[in-house]
């Protein structure tokens, strides 16, 4: 017992002497650990960047010295803004139109049927939300080829142009955006409380005022959530476009044309670095403004 | 009308543009996409369809290019898996220590996640074609200046799995650092003072407390890698090819790429969408398992 306690005592001295230099260099070597990482998460980035301001004959003799001159970065933007095979203002307006309408959608028609889902308790609702659920662990893959051929048989069968379309791409989106929306829509509402709904429809509020007035504004934390999620798998999406808009066609996205121009090149590194910049620059900008919420709200997305 | 009816109306008004739009897209497709799988479908406008029961599926297992392309996927899950979740922790224990650019390298750590696939898989292609062997000349190492990553099978993959750890790793990360704030802070003072080093706090400590994170963080990768089509369209396309047993097949045509091919670029749309049932399957029973696995553990933690 007593040796037990005095080994104690002699652990938590060593701790208390060995704390202040020990301790110290442990940090700073830690801190060059974590710099270290940093300095290689960032490489490829820095990659882009320099070799987006390289002439095609400098990116293919010396890929990794510094450019030559900087204003090459200016003449290749300039050259991939207006090069007509790329149509990459078009592209930009083109990927901004389908994720905004497609992110306002989702979340509106997602919170919509959540709340009612929530709030009404009857078979029906709940084999709807499992419905929902089921949703959640289809792979694309699974239903990529027949839900082409659907489209196209409802464009066979009412003239209903779903191939090719803004409003088509738009549809598709919802269909496989809303069984994650409605699940966290669902899960965040359960927790907010009815007497307030209960008092207003008493006092004759019609529902649907209920859910925009009272409900929408209690929300706001699920709708970041949701739109960050979405926001960030639409933008950046390449299989599901590919599939509804094609490839090289008239309505392209950002990775579309990427895909086209990319994908048909016989090495133009230069400039594949430059589009491969601009396309992430937008993204990052975005990233740097609302990184607090970005992140809360994709951690929370992923652990309920 | 009465309030039930009224309610009612309400409740089909609010559910319906979302499940609409979700059985068209989703629910419909999928059996119809069960029923193709049976069939001899062809996709072209006009052909009729014929029912050929479980053809498309016999045939699959006795196509050597699928079964590599299933071995394949196993093993650049297998290692993604490792490989991602191995960097994500070490990172977020790094990540929250006390510092003064916590945040900075907390942000820098998850930027790639926000590059998509497509664009990522282009950024690593030049990587390995240009940078690496370029460095190998500056820096005059031999060895790295005659690498090529992207010509050797197994390399390759590791060049996948690579560039798919340097846009997840950021993201598990931050779940992991979710996790690691809500270790009770004596906890791990508690057993400093009783002289546990590191690793001894790691295992015991540590690792049982954020037992949680590990099962949606093992679940996250595995999904994720298990689908991997983006990265690997603009990295390799599927190459380089080799051979197994006596037949060539590609190197990184793992099961997402696999599906898109038979049924695009060979024309065997049924045969392809069997092969998606199956790989559906699959990925259900694996991460199924893997979720009852983990959760059992946390329990035993």
């Amino acid at each position: 017992m007593a040796t037990e306690n005095s080994t104690a005592v002699k652990d938590f001295k060593d701790y208390k002497q060995a704390t202040p230099t020990k301790k110290k260099v442990v940090k700073v070597v830690l801190f060059i650990i974590t710099f270290i990482m940093f300095l290689l998460t960032m490489f490829p980035f820095f990659i882009v960047i320099i070799n987006s301001a390289k002439s095609s004959l400098e990116i293919i003799t010396e890929p990794i010295l510094m450019p030559e001159n900087w204003g090459n970065l200016i003449k290749n933007v300039v050259e991939i803004w207006n090069k007509p095979s790329l149509r990459y203002p078009s592209s930009v307006l083109t990927s901004v139109i389908i994720t905004v309408i497609s992110l306002l959608t989702i979340s509106l028609f997602s919170s919509m049927a959540a709340w009612v889902l929530v709030r009404t308790k009857t078979k029906t609702s709940t084999f709807i939300f499992m419905l929902f659920i089921i949703g959640l662990i289809i792979p694309f893959q699974v239903v990529m080829f027949p839900l082409v051929a659907l489209f196209r048989n409802i464009y066979l069968a009412t003239g209903i142009k779903m191939l090719r379309t803004y409003y088509g791409m738009i549809f598709a989106y919802i269909g496989f955006g809303t069984p994650l929306s409605v699940f966290l829509f669902h899960g965040f509402i359960k927790s907010v409380p009815m007497a307030l709904e209960e008092a207003a429809t008493i006092d004759g509020c019609s529902k649907p005022r209920v859910f925009f007035n009272m409900i929408v504004p209690v929300l706001k934390p699920i709708f970041v959530t949701v739109l960050i999620l979405n926001g960030i798998w639409i933008w950046n999406d390449f299989l599901l476009p590919s599939l509804i808009l094609g490839v090289g066609q008239e309505i392209q996205t950002i990775p579309l044309a990427i895909r086209a121009f990319a994908g048909s090149f016989v090495k133009k590194w230069d400039l594949i670095m430059t589009t491969v910049l601009m396309a992430a620059i937008p993204v990052i900008i975005g990233f740097l403004f609302g990184q607090k919420h970005i992140i809360k709200g994709m951690v929370a997305g992923t652990i309920k | 009308m009465n309030r039930y009816t009224k309610n009612k109306i309400v409740f089909w008004l609010f559910v319906a543009p979302a499940l609409i739009a979700f059985i068209v897209v989703v629910i419909i497709p999928f059996f119809m996409g069960i029923y193709y799988s049976m069939t001899d479908w062809s996709a072209i406008a006009g052909e009729e369809t014929t029912f050929i029961g479980l053809a498309n599926y016999k045939e699959m297992f006795s196509d050597v290019a699928f079964r590599y392309s299933f071995l394949r996927t196993f093993l650049f899950t297998l290692f993604s898996v490792i490989s991602v979740n191995i960097v994500s922790l070490m990172l977020a224990l790094l990540v929250t220590r006390e510092s003064k650019f916590r945040n900075i390298f907390r942000a820098g750590f998850f930027v790639p996640n926000l590059i998509g696939g497509l664009v990522l898989g282009y950024i690593w292609q030049f990587i390995f074609k240009s940078i690496v062997p370029s460095m190998g000349t500056v820096f005059n190492i031999p060895a790295l200046e005659n690498l090529l990553i992207l010509a050797e099978p197994n390399l390759t993959l590791l060049g996948v799995i690579m560039a798919f750890t340097w846009q997840y790793a950021g993201y598990i990360m931050m779940i992991y650092v979710a996790a690691l704030m809500n270790v009770p802070q004596d906890l791990v003072e508690a057993s400093q003072i009783d002289g546990a080093n590191f690793w001894n706090r790691l295992r015991n400590i540590i690792v049982p407390m954020i037992a949680p994170a590990f099962t949606v963080t093992t679940f996250l990768t595995l999904v994720n890698s298990f689908k991997q089509f983006d990265i690997i369209i603009a990295l390799t396309s599927g190459g380089p090819a080799t051979l197994y047993g006596d037949q060539v097949v590609n190197s990184t045509e793992l099961l997402a790429v696999h599906i898109y091919n038979v049924a695009f670029t060979y024309n065997r749309m049924a045969e392809g969408q069997a092969r998606a049932i199956i790989f559906f399957l699959v990925l259900s029973i694996v991460s199924l398992a893997q979720v009852y696995y983990n959760k059992k553990k946390e329990v035993e933690m």
